[in-house]
This record gives structure tokens, sequence and C-alpha cells, in this order.
């Protein structure tokens, strides 16, 4: 098959990703207030990562969206229940209308509680919500990139609490031993799940040495700070080709940006009412527009 | 009644893995994934061909289900191959939501099969796998008879958009299909004519429903013979067709009554014409080890309860 050149990137600089990674974060909590239900912790700990990715990192076009991505770097979301912030920085990016954020978990919408293929929503490319299953899949977009001849990346991102899931296990085996070195795999690691602490629910060990030892390079990453998630970003790239995948275990805070959120599993699911509403809101300027 | 002479005696699965290497010929996009079962499932050919659309994933069905998914997304046409059981049940999870759901193109394709696996015993020989997949929407649900069905089957589900769980078997079985009769999915085909039952089969018993067809023909009775090779989506039509004419029905296949063909067709005919009907399959029960052919006498998946199930619902018309 054929590959095409891949589609730039928009390079976005750090006063920019700043700014709209205020906005987004508006998004998140006005979202899950205004349908009173999602998760905003892992969204708003999640936001200077994906705001990154995809306003400097990934090589996509946003306005010609195809599901085979050639010529396309590709991201799968693995912990869809973070859907409120994937929907805003795809839809700030241009791959639906940014109006349509409101129906964010309503009937008849295509922003499904956790996001899926079903409804044809531009920029997804999978279904997920039923944990541990993104990094097969990005594992198989991987190599079938490679079997296209196509040189762009493939990027998952997945919760730390995810990694209690088997088939994570499976698939990390299998990435090594197939030399995916064009996958760049996340971790949020914010150390938090619903049930409380990572630590207490089912401990995950030593995580840098046991992607290690799955073969995997490992680096970390300050994933709240945006001129260092821009350089882990150019880091991993570098390690990729390499002949091994590469794992970015991402130091976050659940709730970040939002004071009353921030380091507690309390805000994984739930909304907020009117007052909290205000509240966060008081703390994030609204930069390019509220929906 | 039409005879169909036995041709060869062969496995359905050399079927799959005929057709996997022809298809795999035919067509660039075809890539195949096994979980350490590559001998078992008869795709050494294609793996040997051509190793670079060939996947080892060793014993790890989950990821192998979710890579195809994957896999999709650039285009490529999956065949996933394993045993029934791990086809399925195991990865329950993973098939809904990453390829139902998502609506990947990955064929599905299980071996292995109900009871005339055998000897394994009943860890092994899954009875629930048509129920759990055509539950799933939009998903395609094929069960051959035959070797030859079976390469035909194998080779068109690469043309179909979407979805499909396509299930065959260990046994080396009658080869009685024609390799030139026309296959389409969704297309039930008629073997033998008859006026006075329809007998709906699918996979290994569509063979033991023409011997059956042959005994009750010694009694007078005019059996008409339907291989219903497609469960999902049912030929309405055929169907409807067959049991307008002869208004009674029997199903046959090896799995559950529950959640089978003979519960579709169940489920069609109460809705649209209430028939008269009895169902030759496994009731509630999981099987055990023993030869394929002591299992389908046990569990009364044989020519006998083929032709005792008619003569009981020929009394009910």
């Amino acid at each position: 098959m054929n590959s095409t050149a891949p589609a730039p990137a928009k390079n976005a600089d750090i006063q920019e990703l700043q700014s709209i990674a205020s906005q987004v974060r508006r998004d998140i909590v006005r979202m899950v207030h205004g349908a009173q239900s999602g998760h905003p912790g892992g969204s708003l700990g999640c936001t200077d990562f994906l705001v990154a990715l995809y306003f400097n990192v990934l090589r996509h076009d946003a306005a010609n969206f195809t599901m085979d991505g050639i010529g396309e770097d590709l991201f799968f979301l693995s912990n869809g229940h973070i859907s409120p912030v994937f929907y805003s920085v795809l839809a700030r990016n241009g791959y639906f209308p940014i109006n349509e954020l409101k129906t964010f978990r309503r009937i008849n919408s295509r922003l499904q509680g956790h996001p899926t293929t079903h409804e044809g929503l531009p920029g997804v490319r999978m279904a997920s919500g039923s944990l541990g299953q993104g990094l097969s899949v990005g594992l198989g977009a991987a190599l079938a990139k490679k079997l296209n001849g196509d040189p762009t990346l493939v990027f998952t991102l997945h919760g730390d609490g995810e990694l209690q899931e088997g088939q994570i296990w499976e698939a990390a085996m299998a990435a090594a031993g197939k030399k995916a070195d064009n996958l760049i795999s996340t971790v949020d690691w914010n150390g938090r799940q619903i049930d409380g602490d990572v630590d207490d629910v089912m401990p995950l060990g030593d995580l840098r040495a046991k992607w290690a030892a799955f073969g995997w390079d490992v680096m970390e990453m300050e994933g709240n700070d945006m001129a260092k998630v821009l350089d882990g970003f150019k880091e991993a790239i570098g390690r990729t080709g390499k002949g091994k995948p590469v794992m970015i275990l991402m130091r976050t805070e659940m709730g970040c940006g939002v004071d009353f959120m921030v380091g507690s599993h309390e805000w994984h699911g739930i909304a907020p009412n009117d007052a909290q509403l205000a509240a966060a809101l008081q703390q994030l300027p609204e930069t390019l527009g509220d929906y | 009644m039409t005879s169909y002479p036995v041709l060869d005696k062969k496995d359905t699965r050399s079927g799959f893995g005929a057709g996997l290497l022809e298809v795999g010929r035919n067509d660039d996009r075809i890539v195949a994934l096994c979980a350490d079962l590559t001998g078992s499932l008869k795709m050494d050919a294609f793996a040997k061909e051509f190793p670079e659309r060939f996947f080892q994933v060793g014993i790890a069905e989950a990821n192998m289900m979710g890579m195809a998914a994957g896999m999709t997304v650039g285009g490529l046409i999956p065949y996933t191959g394993t045993f029934a059981n791990f086809s399925t049940g195991r990865v329950y999870d993973q098939i809904r939501q990453s390829i139902a759901y998502a609506g990947k193109n990955v064929k599905i394709c299980a071996s292995h099969a109900g009871l005339t696996l055998g000897e394994d015993g009943a860890t092994h020989q899954i009875l629930e796998d048509i129920g759990l997949m055509k539950m799933l929407p939009g998903m395609t649900v094929i069960v051959p008879c035959d070797y030859n069905q079976t390469k035909q089957a194998t080779i068109a589900v690469a043309d179909h958009e979407g979805p499909v769980y396509l299930r065959f078997g260990r046994p080396k079985w009658p080869v009685f299909i024609p390799a030139d009769m026309p296959f389409e999915i969704g297309k039930a085909q008629v073997l033998s004519e008859g006026t006075d039952v329809s007998i709906f089969a699918c996979g290994h018993l569509v063979w033991k429903a023409l011997q059956a067809a042959g005994e009750l023909e010694k009694q007078g009775i005019n059996a008409e013979v339907v291989n219903v090779h497609t469960i999902k989506p049912l030929d309405r039509e055929a169907v409807l067709t067959s049991a307008r004419k002869t208004r009674c029905v029997v199903s046959c296949e090896e799995h559950q009554r529950n959640g089978g063909l003979g519960d579709s067709i169940a489920q069609l005919l109460a809705r649209e014409l209430p028939t008269p009907m009895e169902f030759v399959a496994v009731n509630d029960s999981f099987g055990e080890s023993g030869t394929p052919d002591e299992l389908l006498a046990k569990y009364g998946l044989d020519t006998p309860d083929i032709v005792a199930a008619t003569l009981k619902v020929l009394k009910r018309k």
C-alpha cells in the first residue's frame, strides 16, 4: 500500500497552549455541570497533555477526518471516561462544531458518555470506556502503519488505575515483542482511582521497572507543566524508531486547575453544582469564548 | 430427495485454512492473527506464504481482539484465529466494545466449536457462542456445514464490510457440498425439497439432517432440508416460505437450545407464522469428554434424534 506525506502539526507555542488549556478546562467543568454527570477529575489532570498533543505535536487534519488516518498521527483514548477533555480538544481543533459540546451526555448526542465511533463523531476512531482495551488497539494501529509503509506515529493514553486490567499487560508484552517502535503510550499517573488511592486499592508497584521489564523504553514527564509536556513529547518522539515502544509515565494531579477539585479522588466522577461551577470558572479565564 | 454423495472426509477448519490462503492471495489488506493455535486452525500455509501479514500474538486472546480492531483503522482486514471458546466467551467485552460497538471490520474465526471437539471436554466445548455473538448488534454469524462451504465462507466474509463471527470445527466430517454450489451470506440453501416437515440445520448437523431425511423417506415422510449457514442475519424469506409449505419445523444445531439457530427461527415464527416446532440442540447442559460420535448420541444431536423430533412435531401439525 502507498504511504502519503504526513499531515502538518499545528505547533502552537507555550503561551497559546496555556491559553487553550484554560478554555478547555472551562469546557470540561461546564460540560459536566450541564449534564450533571461525567468525569471532571481525570479530564482536568490530562488537559495539558491533550492540548499539547492536539495543538502542537500531532500531525493531523481535523478538517478532513478519515477513519484510516493514513499519513496522520493517531491518538486513542483508552481511559474513555475522561471524554470531556477529549471532546473539548477535538471541537477546539475543528473536528466538529464547538457548540455541540453542550450536548455532552444528552439524548441524541454524538458526544456519548464515553467516546465512540458509533454515532460518527469526527476525530474518534475507537470506542472506549470499558478499561484496558486501548493499548491493544493502539498496537494494532501501529502495526498497520508499519505494514502500510506509513511513517506516522500512534499515541495512546491510559489511566494508572486502568493498569490493573490484565489486557494491558498482554498488550505491553506484545508491543515489545512486535517491536512497535512507532507507538508512544502514556499513563496518567495521578495515583487516584474511584475507590481511593491506587496504592490502597491495588498497588501498581514499581511502574518504571515493570514497563522496562516488559521491554519498553520508559520515561517520566510532569503532566501539568506545559513546557515540560512539550519537552516530554519531543523526548518521546526522539526515542521512536529504535526497536522499542515508548512509555511516558506522566505525573499529574487529578482535578488540576480547580483548587477544590485538585488532588482528590472525590472528583473522579461527580458533577459540580451551580455554586461549585461558578467557583471553578472564576479560576479559569475564558480565552477562546465559551460554547 | 436430493442425494449428496460424500466427496471426501475433511475437517471444516482445513476449509478455513484453505480459504484464508486463497483470500490472502487475492487481497493484500488481509492479515491474520493467531493465539498460539496456528496448526489447530490450519493457518500455517498463510503464515508461511505471508509472514509479514501473519501476527502470532501468543496466548493472549483479549489483546488479539484489540489488535485486530486497531488494525482495521489502518484499512486492513484482520482474521483472528483461535478456538471458539477463546474467540467469544473469553473475550466478550473486547469484541463488544472494540469490534461490535465500534463497528470494526474484524473476522472472528473460531474453530473447535461444539461437542464434536471431543475428548478435551466441556472446558473447550463451547455451546453458547452463537447466542453470545448473535446478540451483538451488527454482528454477522455464519456456521458453514462442511469443508467446501467453510472455504467459501472464509473467502466471502472478506467482501462483507463489518464484523463477522465464523464458526467451524475440529473433526473430519463428510464433504458433500459441491465446490461450485453458490454461497451467499444470509441466503439459506434448500438442499432437499419436501412437503411434510422443514428441517433447518447449521454446521455439522446439516449432514445429520440429510441422513435423517433419508431415514424419514423410508417411512414415507417427505422432509425439506434447509442449510441455514447464516444465523444472523437470518434468511426470513427462506424460513417462512418453507414453514408455510410444510407447517411444522425442526431445528438442528451443535449448540445450546437457548440462543442458537432454533431460537432465532422460533422468534421469527412466533411473530410471523406460529408453527409447531421441535429443537435438536443441547438442553441447558455442559458437554464432557468422549468421541464426537459418542457425544452427539449422548446429547441427543444424532440422526435418530432428528428423526424422533420430526415424528413428534408431525403429530402436532
